[in-house]
Parts: structure tokens; sequence; C-alpha cells
């Protein structure tokens, strides 16, 4: 007999078919999806939903928004491909910050805690985050690591992605401003290679120009590919090796971490 | 690949669905991808397969709909029709665009058991 229907073939048959189906001398009902058969009832149903499907990494980020803003510290989303200088720029930036500003980094990495090490040698407390066969930082990883850091208001929190510039553009991490590193070893037309990063950069730093005489790359192109994924992106040529336009960035760390003080300062007055 | 994060996000989804809804399996998932949301649909329908495996949600047909892209001309001042972030105004060739639709990642419909 087969299990299945209870027919009394003994040959392999598909029960593959519409449960009202006749089939030869007998009926089949209790073939559908719910393996029984309620007269009257459809036994598969339809549900509208608009379930946003990074509603809860955007949730998570809402509150480490919150939480940063009314700490005030200033929280920056650093991205961009592997070898683009990151964590060089992040080092030189951290030594001239250093006794002035209060500056934590969280570094995302697949492997190991070397760039975390570098960080820490400059005297800025640093949280590793291993994300394992993971290729971007989530809000709910970056949230865990706020918890261990000592906010301060002022302070500024650089929150090193996993070098890739495809899957940490989806990714919101409640970040104050994202910006987004290319260097000059890199083509001019990443902007257009990889647009959603850049389309959701507020500031775009053009970093190692110190090989510019070396290379054939076209600066005045790059900056025209990026201005046209994302018309509102700010941008900076920096060398982090020399040294040349690191102040202009540490201008707009100052005018960044004014604004987010800004609104605290106002409620602080107003409770 | 960020496609597998996002199908952990959509099984999620589906458990907290499921004990709201009382259903124990899906069999058709109808999503929404903007041609602007950062995602690759192959890549996705790939990831799929992988984590619904051995969930209530194992087997399911996952139906990706495309939506259209769109984006106000700044300088003509019409709603266009885009392809790419970088795309010119087709109206008037304006660069000045700003996106207004396509970067939706979303579940529309279930249909479940």
């Amino acid at each position: 007999m087969c299990t299945v229907c209870g027919c009394s073939s003994t040959k392999a048959h598909d029960h593959d078919h519409h449960h009202d189906e006749q089939d030869g001398d007998h009926l089949h009902f209790g073939n559908g999806d719910a393996g029984t058969s309620v007269p009257g009832m459809n036994q598969s149903r339809l549900i509208q939903i608009e379930a946003d499907i990074l509603g809860k990494n955007n949730s998570y980020a809402d509150q480490n928004r919150t939480l940063l803003a009314d700490k005030g510290v200033l929280a920056l989303n650093l991205v961009s491909s592997p070898g683009s200088g990151k964590t060089t720029l992040l080092v030189e930036t951290l030594k001239r910050l250093s006794g002035s500003i209060s500056a934590m980094v969280i570094e995302g990495d697949q492997q190991t805690s070397n760039d975390a090490d570098r960080i820490r040698e400059t005297g800025a407390a640093a949280i590793q985050i291993n994300t394992g066969k993971g290729c971007h930082l989530d809000a709910h990883m970056v949230g865990h690591a706020v918890e261990k850091l000592p906010l301060e208001a002022g302070g500024i929190l650089f929150i090193e992605n996993v070098g890739n510039l495809v899957c940490p553009a989806a990714f919101d991490l409640g970040e104050a401003a994202r910006v987004v590193i290319l260097s000059v070893t890199e083509g001019e037309d990443k902007p257009f290679k990889y647009p959603d990063i850049f389309a959701n950069a507020d500031l775009m730093i053009l970093n190692k120009t110190d090989l510019l005489p070396h290379l054939d790359f076209d600066v005045e192109a790059v900056l025209a590919n990026a201005r046209k994924v994302n018309r509102k992106i700010k941008i900076l040529q920096v060398s982090a090796r020399t040294g040349e336009g690191l102040d202009s960035w540490l201008n707009w760390l100052d005018a960044a971490r004014a604004m987010q003080l800004v609104g605290l300062q106002q409620d602080r007055a107003a409770e | 690949m960020h496609e597998m994060s996002l199908c952990e996000s959509i099984l999620d989804i589906l458990k907290e669905e499921a004990a709201a809804g009382q259903f124990t399996r899906v069999k058709r998932i109808a999503i929404d991808v903007g041609l602007l949301s950062c995602v690759e649909p192959e890549a996705l329908q790939f990831g799929f397969d992988v984590i619904m495996k051995g969930s209530l949600a194992e087997g399911a047909k996952l139906e990706i709909s495309r939506l259209p892209a769109e984006a106000l001309c700044l300088t003509c001042f019409k709603t266009v029709p885009v392809k790419q972030r970088f795309d010119a105004c087709p109206e008037c060739g304006s660069e000045a665009l700003q996106v207004t639709g396509g970067e939706e990642l979303k579940i529309r419909e279930l249909e479940v058991v």
C-alpha cells in the first residue's frame, strides 16, 4: 500500500497534483499543505506584510544614534576597499587628536586584532570586532562594542568598517556621518563601479596623494565621478603619509564635532 | 556577500510573523527589490535557499520583483526613470537628479500554511 495516499498501487507514483483532482478511480484529499482536509477552507493563505528587510538593523542603528547623540559623541563610519590606507589615516589622525580630544575606535575585520593593536599604540581606546565570515559591520555588533567604550561628550568614535566597497553600504550603524576613503592607486571609475557606497557617504577622502607624481591617476575625473553619484558629497585630498591635507580633515572633524554638541548643549540648558 | 545577512533578516521576520499570524510553514515569499537597492537578486536567491534550510521556509519559493528607479530632476523638475545613480536626466540632460524611488528592500506578501 502506498504510505502517502493509501492507494493499493505498489509502483512509485507522484502525489503532486491539485487536491481535488480525480486520479483514476479515487479522489485525493489531504495531500495539500496542511496534510488534512477541512471543507470550505483553502489550506494555504496569503498574508500581506510590508516588512523592511533591513528594519531590524535600522532600529539598532537608531538606538545607537540616539545613545551617541545623548552622550555628545560624534560617530563616523569609515568605509573603503582593503588597502586604501584607512588604518594609517586613522593612526595619524589619532596622533594629532591625542591629548585634546577623546577618541575611540571600533575596528571591524574578518580576522586578527592587528589594526586594533596599531590603534591602541596611539593611546586611543579600541575595540576589535572580528566578523568571522561576515563582510560588513552591522548596527547590532556596533551597539555591543559601544557599551564597552568610555563615551565622553565632545569625543569622536571612529568605526572602521570591514574593507569592502559593497556590503557595508546597506548597513546603517547609527553613525552621524559616513566617510568613504579612496586611494589614488585605485581607479577613477570606482564611484561608478560601487555607486551605493559613494551615494550614501557625506565625505570622501582621496588618500595617498603623495603618490600622484608616479601615477596616471586623473584627480579631476575621480572628483567629477564622485559628484555625479552624490551631488552633496564633500571631498578632501589627503596624504596620511606626508601629512598633506590632514589639517583640512581635522577642521572637518572639528566642525562635525561641534554640530554633534550643539543640540546637546541646548537639551542640557532646557533641563 | 551581505545577501546572506539579509536572508537571515528575512528568516527573523518570518519567525516573528509565524508567531503572530499562527502559521507553521511558508510556501512563497514575495519581495520587492528596487533597482538601486544594494542587492544582487541572484545572490539573494542563493543565500535564501541556504539560510531557509531546516526552517519553516525550507523549500519556499522566493519571488523577487524589481521595482523601477526614478529621480526628480532639479533642473526641469520632472520625475524621470533612471537605471543608475549617475544617469543624466533623459528630458533635459541635467546631472542634478535626486533619487526618489528604487531603493526598496521589503517583504510584500507571504503564502503560508
